[in-house]
């Protein structure tokens, strides 16, 4: 296989600093190795994230996101992880109406003393990533813009 | 007004340049950044040094936001804003971009980590771009502890906070304090009773003024945070009144069901359904073992309440407390609130089952006993009465055989670690069984003999030289049985040949293991624990008592194997940083609170007063506040959020449909300013 063709998933990671954001340092304490392909964004809760944010994020270029916090009712706010779960919920099939694979979201729990299972997390995410391939929806409806041909923004993700 | 930003690349000694290049990520971070006004690179940037060339650099340039890229904020976000403060600057513009747990500790690919940390320091710096200065709250410090726990640790530990002058609240989850010294008969290295060193110091905490003890209990829940933890503690149905019980014995003497194997006494010795674990519980009085009582059985057969029963009622027959009995059958759970301001873990070990080492027996023969089960074979107070007696036939054993790392040191059986105690209280059985069966025989198998501590090693040749145990190097392969005897198979490795020894009494050290439940309780609290569910201390050699969660700190063998001594040591440092934290009125918090929009008239705010998120803020945080013209008539309502209430978790802020709520710290513009910087390279 040629080597230019090789994709390599661009992945974003919104982590709760309670859980999930030290999960991760747990697993660099360990030196557990895992695929490099993930950049981390650190808030103070999953419940604080702007369904926006994601979007925002595949603009950027983002394959797929990882949203991961503490476990349901260990949330160090008390409900935030569950406020998260359902405006993830409304926000699912505004996704699909969008054109975006939900498969592109992943979320998950990740405790603070769960540095293998961040490790598998986020090797899960690469490779369901990986074999949706790149994510051009956000490209082609800019696209839409310029040439109105209307063809690419009801093909959506190919993915 | 732009801001002149400058990136600090720590080498963290070769922690991250060993995979990390560092002149990399500066230079590119330098060319690509037009607002980067200086970078360097520095060998240890937490050091003396690495903190003054952070002020001199700020002071020099002119500095007016800083991003170290170094390791976890949660190590060093303080240092480096502390730093900062000195120099004038407010310590919010000052941001940790992670590139040793997330990056060189993780990627041991040089060009791999190398991008990964450009793109990590570069999210970063657009951060710090629209990072505002603010000003740290102070919060009230709840005075009071909690300890969880009524082992050797949690006892001590609260001891000592008390003397200390502070609350102490401790929760032990059996019907009594004590933990697993109380079980022991005599302790090495000085051969001194258990009991009589461990006893008055439960009677020391049961009676101290400034302790509160919870026994039969549990911890539902934790909320809060450092200086003000909200605590549930669950008191589980005891069927006893302790207010009311004197612990006169006469329940528990009356009680028909004699045959429940004591869990005190490690199932060689037993109880009754109604009983106190062992003679010198503090509290001395029962509790109901609901499953195994009659009465309880007959009620839950017949689906009625328990009081309902006719079956039995002796105990309650017995109880002379008039007019209201101190037995109550239907006694339900009770949940107690405290507000605590530090809390001390001392949650304890477990014995490995037995049950897992067939090949030795265990589980199968009764002969076959474990290290605990010795301990009460030789306690004065144990079902034995002191006396070495094995349990099938209560003979006095000729031959005992002992065998060390049992599941210790052994990968295959899931614990790789030394249980550290093992070695020094199988020399202890030897004498303890020496002095008691003058004429018997000892063998001890080891694999080596690890006594380092003070008088430790002289105890263990005591044991060779003096009582004369015969300690072979090697491994047994098999114990089985032969008649009335054990046959131990092994190998002495010194001189090459195999063993086989006719014993009349096996005993196993076994392995000292995490609590069956860590993992489950080491969520509910958010600590971190090791691959062997042991808690982990936040630091391995300079923060040995934190855990990984502010104000919670661990003492004692939930933090891995240690003998007595230790426990004790390492319960008074985490007793010491418990007082500190107390010793203060106030601690200072994390400015990072949400704020509700406020402008000129005539818009006053963009908030339209929708309180969506007051419906959805866990901290009952965001009031409502009227907005009045000069003449007091109400122009608008809007919310507005009580920073001493709110926690900062931003659910408002991502709830607002106007976007008029901002979380300190990490509002839109700062997250969206990481996100735009996601260039993936
Ligand atoms: C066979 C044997 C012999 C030993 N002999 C010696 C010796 O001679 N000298 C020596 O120095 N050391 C000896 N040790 C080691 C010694 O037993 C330990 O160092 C000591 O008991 C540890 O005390 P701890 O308080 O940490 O734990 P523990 O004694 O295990 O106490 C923990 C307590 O916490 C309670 N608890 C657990 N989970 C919860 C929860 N979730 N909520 C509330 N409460 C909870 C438990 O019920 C228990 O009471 C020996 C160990 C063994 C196995
Ligand atoms: S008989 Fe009553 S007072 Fe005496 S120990 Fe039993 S419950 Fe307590
Ligand atoms: S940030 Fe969280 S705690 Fe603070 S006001 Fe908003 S919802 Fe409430």
């Amino acid at each position: 296989m040629a080597e230019e063709t090789k994709f390599e998933p661009r992945i974003v990671a919104f982590l709760c600093n309670w859980c999930t954001y030290a999960g991760a340092d747990l697993a660099g304490t360990g030196r557990n190795q895992y695929q490099a392909n993930v950049r981390v964004i650190k808030l103070p809760c999953t419940g604080g994230i702007d369904p926006l944010f994601l979007i925002k994020a595949f603009e950027r270029g983002a394959d797929g996101i990882l949203v991961s916090g503490c476990h349901p009712g260990d949330c160090h706010y008390n409900s935030g992880n569950y406020h998260a779960r359902r405006r993830w919920n409304v926000f699912r099939p505004l996704l699909e109406f969008c054109g975006i694979n939900p498969e592109r979201i992943q979320f998950s729990w990740v405790s603070a003393a769960e540095g293998g299972k961040w490790v598998e997390t986020i090797n899960g995410v690469v490779d369901t990533v990986r074999a949706l391939g790149p994510f051009e929806g956000y490209q082609k409806i800019n696209a839409v813009g310029s040439d109105a041909s209307g063809e690419a923004a009801t093909s959506g993700d190919t993915g | 007004m732009s801001k002149k930003i400058g990136v600090f690349v720590c080498h963290c000694g070769t922690n991250i340049s060993a995979t990390v290049d560092v002149e990399k990520v500066a230079e590119e971070t330098k060319k690509n950044n037009p607002r980067v006004a200086y970078t360097t690179t520095y060998k240890y940037m937490c050091s003396d040094p690495g903190q003054k060339l952070l002020r001199d650099k700020i002071k020099e340039e002119g500095l007016t936001g800083v991003v170290v890229a170094a390791c976890s904020p949660k190590m060093h976000e303080h240092t480096f804003r502390n730093a900062a403060v000195k120099t004038g600057l407010n310590p919010y513009h000052v941001e940790i971009s992670n590139i040793r747990e997330q990056c060189s500790w993780v990627h041991p690919d040089i060009p791999t980590g190398t991008d990964k940390s450009i793109d990590l320091v570069r999210m970063m710096t657009e951060k710090t771009r629209k990072d505002k200065s603010l000003t740290a709250i102070k919060v009230p410090v709840t005075k009071r502890a909690l300890v969880i726990g009524g082992g050797i640790a949690g006892i001590q530990a609260a001891l000592d906070i008390a003397d200390g002058g502070q609350e102490v609240v401790m929760v032990e989850r059996e019907a009594s304090i004590g933990g697993h010294m109380a079980q022991l008969s005599e302790t090495f290295p000085t051969l001194d009773c258990s009991q009589c060193i461990m006893t008055p110091k439960m009677v020391e905490a049961a009676q101290h003024d400034n302790i509160t003890m919870y026994t039969w209990s549990e911890i539902e829940s934790i909320t809060g945070y450092l200086g003000n933890f909200d605590v549930k503690i669950r008191k589980k149905a005891r069927s006893v009144d302790l207010d009311l019980c004197t612990g006169c014995s006469s329940c528990w003497q009356v009680c028909p069901c004699k045959k429940i194997k004591s869990e005190f006494d490690m199932g060689i010795g037993n109880r009754t359904a109604i009983y106190i674990p062992f003679p010198q519980a503090i509290p001395s009085k029962p509790v109901i073992d609901r499953e195994n009582c009659i009465l309880f059985k007959d009620a839950r057969k017949k689906n009625i309440k328990p009081n309902d029963s006719k079956v039995c009622r002796k105990c309650i027959d017995a109880c002379p407390i008039a007019p209201v009995k101190a037995i109550d059958y239907n006694q339900e759970d009770e949940i107690v609130d405290v507000k605590i301001g530090a809390i001390i873990v001392a949650t304890g070990f477990r014995e490995l089952e037995d049950g897992l080492y067939g090949e030795y027996g265990g589980g199968k023969y009764e002969d076959v006993i474990t290290g605990l089960q010795f301990e009460r074979l030789a306690s004065a107070s144990g079902p034995t009465e002191g006396k070495i007696k094995r349990p099938s036939d209560g003979k006095e054993p000729e031959i005992v055989v002992f065998i060390q790392c049992v599941g210790s040191r052994d990968p295959a059986k899931g614990c790789s670690y030394c249980s550290k105690t093992c070695c020094m209280y199988t020399a202890k059985h030897t004498m303890l069984y020496k002095h008691k069966v003058h004429d018997g025989h000892a063998f001890v198998f080891y694999i080596d003999i690890r006594c380092a501590g003070k008088s430790y090693e002289e105890f263990s040749q005591r044991a060779i030289e003096e009582e004369g145990a015969t300690y072979l190097r090697g491994r047994v392969s098999r114990v089985y049985k032969k008649g009335e005897k054990l046959i131990v198979l092994g190998a002495d490795t010194l001189t090459g040949s195999v063993v086989e020894i006719e014993a009349d009494m096996v005993v196993l050290a076994s392995a000292m293991k995490a609590q069956d439940d860590a993992e489950q309780f080491a969520q509910k609290l958010s600590i971190q624990y090791d691959k062997d569910k042991f808690f982990s201390e936040m630091h391995p050699k300079l923060k040995p008592v934190e855990s990984s969660s502010a104000g919670i700190f661990l003492a004692g063998t939930c933090q891995g194997p240690k003998d007595i001594p230790e426990t004790v040591a390492q319960a008074g440092a985490a007793a010491s940083k418990v007082l500190a934290l107390l010793s203060s009125d106030e601690l200072e918090r994390e400015p990072v609170v949400a704020r509700v929009d406020r402008q000129l008239p005539p818009v006053f705010s963009t908030c339209i007063g929708c309180f969506y998120c007051q419906k959805v803020c866990p901290y009952s945080a965001i009031e409502s506040e009227d907005i009045k013209a000069r003449d007091g008539s109400v122009i608008k309502t809007v919310a507005r959020v009580n920073e001493g209430l709110c926690q900062g978790c931003g659910l408002c802020a991502a709830t607002c449909r106007s976007k008029s709520v901002e979380l300190e710290g990490f509002n839109d513009e700062q997250i969206y300013a990481e996100i735009n910087a996601l260039e993936f390279n």
